[in-house]
């Protein structure tokens, strides 16, 4: 059998899908939700350079860096918001935050 | 010469801006918290001049392979970003003084989420959207959680950033599978290989569906919305001030350029997804702010219904649909920094007080106060002949033009309902018993904001006509 731009897509869908059901059914940890989010980022890379290569055009690649460099970021930016937040409440389960509700 | 770099001086301001805020973040590094009250001002300056080199001398065309566009639109929507982003910076001395967070990152912060958000405006490929959207995004999750000991505050950061990012990667997972049906990412390259007749490729519509669920996100369209009311609530109020009015105007500014761009062929499809988010959109803001005792959750509310007053003129697809988009947000923005100026001077006993009822009997205690609050009230329910009235007049004959009766009926109802809680508040101010009374507003930015607003929308009420010609002439640029 040979693998075809689709079985690569259907991989990616599926990372895809389960990054965003880790964010909403998690009801633990906080840090489980920034491993989600990098999990949606990393199964968009799998499209962007499947398709790439599959098209033969090397934007998808250059996307793909882009993509990566931002995703350190946003961790990075993740995490220090977590840490300001332990200091005030003394914990990041996911059913504690909630001193704001309407 | 190297390629690419050709009409680089289109991006005059950005750079400006760019190199302006790394040399006072330099300068506040080196002179310590002492720097905060020039680095503060210096950069809200450094916004305004950012805004006048739009403007002087104006260009427009592509720059940087094309990744970047300047027109008429866009230096409009600029010139509004900067000014609200810069009158929020100078808004914030007070309340963050007092909060003991008065520190000079704040406002050097704000200008690179402002920068971002300038990038995003003139994105013309989906690579520099995602990077201006993500400079926008990472700046403002930050500012969330800026009054770094409040819980109220930090928790507002970890929401923001937790449902900011999956947006973020729904509209990446999208712009990927556009990209792989598209054959590329520039917005010239989407619209020609939309034009051919491939409009119906079912990757495609996918990958617009995932675009519009990210941007809806960023402008708080329902069912994208339930991050607004705790942010707005938890956030620091000049924070507060600011996510109600330049992240929103740019949100919306990309919208605009992404939907009728490259998505122009697809108008049926996407059509119908803006209709729907408009319309839920000005339902909740109507129904769910009625009961809200907090003004800052009921701005949010707020500001969820006019973004679906926004939607309709955007659904509208013609070019009166976009002036009035234009119009409105201009309006939007004055009226809703004066509400935020009025509610950064509601002290009692020295103490940020922000439930509707501290506002018991202020025409009593502080007429003016009370007065201008009355202004934006009645222009935000529009009430005619206030600016309000004209802005939501636009966008109810652009909607109508185009056809989109139902709509547009829809959104009249919902504004009658909305007008109920802005109402609530003047009753509150005018008739109910006073409550102990608020402090003497000390003579400050805020109050100069309050007035100038209030000022403003008195003159949008009488001569609405220039400020619409100059919607008109952005508009234009969009469908030249």
């Amino acid at each position: 059998m040979t693998i075809g731009l689709g079985h690569y897509l259907t991989v990616a869908a599926v990372l895809f899908t389960m990054g965003i059901l880790g964010i909403f059914l998690n009801r633990k940890n906080v840090i489980v939700i920034l491993m989600c989010v990098e999990l949606m980022l990393l199964a968009v890379n799998i499209n962007l350079v499947a398709f790439s290569v599959f098209q033969g055009n090397v934007v998808g690649q250059v996307f793909a860096m882009l993509v990566l460099t931002v995703a350190a970021a946003e961790a990075a930016i993740g995490l220090a918001i977590l840490v300001v937040y332990f200091r005030n409440r003394g914990t990041i389960a996911v059913e504690d935050i909630n001193a704001m509700k309407g | 010469m190297i390629v690419g770099l050709e009409n680089w001086a289109l991006a005059r301001p950005e750079l400006f801006l760019a190199a302006a805020t790394a040399l006072l973040l330099i300068y506040g590094v080196v002179r310590g918290e002492i720097a905060t009250a020039f680095v503060s001002v210096a950069t809200a300056v450094a916004l305004l001049v950012t805004a006048a080199l739009l403007f002087l001398p104006y260009r427009e065309g592509t720059a940087f392979a094309s990744l970047f566009i300047a027109d008429r639109l866009t230096a409009t929507m600029k010139a509004l970003v900067l000014v609200g982003s810069a009158v929020a910076i100078l808004m914030s001395r007070a309340y963050f003084e007092q909060a003991k967070a008065w520190r000079f990152e704040y406002p050097l912060v704000v200008a690179l989420a402002t920068l971002g958000m300038m990038l995003m405006i003139s994105a013309n490929d989906l690579m520099a959207l995602y990077v201006g959207l993500e400079l926008q995004s990472l700046a403002l999750y930050v500012i969330a959680a800026f009054q770094r000991d409040s819980v109220r505050s930090t928790e507002a950061g970890v929401k923001y950033f937790v449902l900011g990012s999956v947006a973020s990667g729904m509209l990446l997972f999208g712009s990927s599978l556009i990209y792989g049906f598209c054959g590329g990412t520039a917005f010239v390259q989407i619209s020609g290989a939309l034009a051919d007749g491939r409009s119906a490729e079912i990757g495609v519509i996918i990958g617009l569906v995932f675009v519009v669920a990210g941007l809806a996100f960023k402008v708080s369209a329902v069912p994208f919305h339930m991050w607004t009311p705790d942010v707005y609530e938890g956030a620091p109020t000049p924070v507060t001030a600011l996510f109600a009015v330049a992240p929103k105007i740019a949100a919306m500014s990309l919208l605009v350029s992404v939907l009728m761009g490259p998505f122009k062929p697809l108008f049926a499809q996407w059509q119908q997804i803006i209709v729907v988010a408009s319309v839920f959109s000005m339902a909740l803001g109507a129904f769910a702010a009625l009961r809200q005792q907090n003004i800052k959750r009921l701005m949010a509310y707020s500001s969820i219904g006019n973004v679906g007053y926004v939607l309709l003129g955007v659904a509208s697809g013609t070019e009166k649909g976009i002036q009035a988009v234009v119009f409105y947000l201009a309006i939007y923005m004055v009226m809703t920094l004066g509400v935020f100026a009025t509610i950064l001077m509601m002290k009692r006993r020295n103490i940020m007080v922000e439930e509707v009822s501290d506002l018991a009997g202020l025409a009593r205690s502080q007429p003016m106060m009370a007065f201008g609050m009355l202004i934006f009230m009645f222009s935000l329910a529009g009430i005619p002949p206030l600016a309000g009235f004209w802005g939501k007049l636009y966008i109810f004959m652009a909607a109508v033009e185009a056809k989109l009766f139902v709509p547009a009926g829809l959104g009249v109802l919902a504004s009658v309902v909305a007008s109920y809680y802005y109402l609530r508040i003047v009753k509150v101010m005018y008739f109910d018993e006073p409550a102990e009374a608020i402090d003497r507003p000390s003579f400050g930015v805020n109050r100069v904001v309050a007035l100038v607003a209030a000022f403003l929308i008195a003159i949008f009420s009488l001569v609405p006509q220039p400020l619409s010609l100059i919607a008109e002439a952005a508009a234009k640029g969009l469908f030249q």
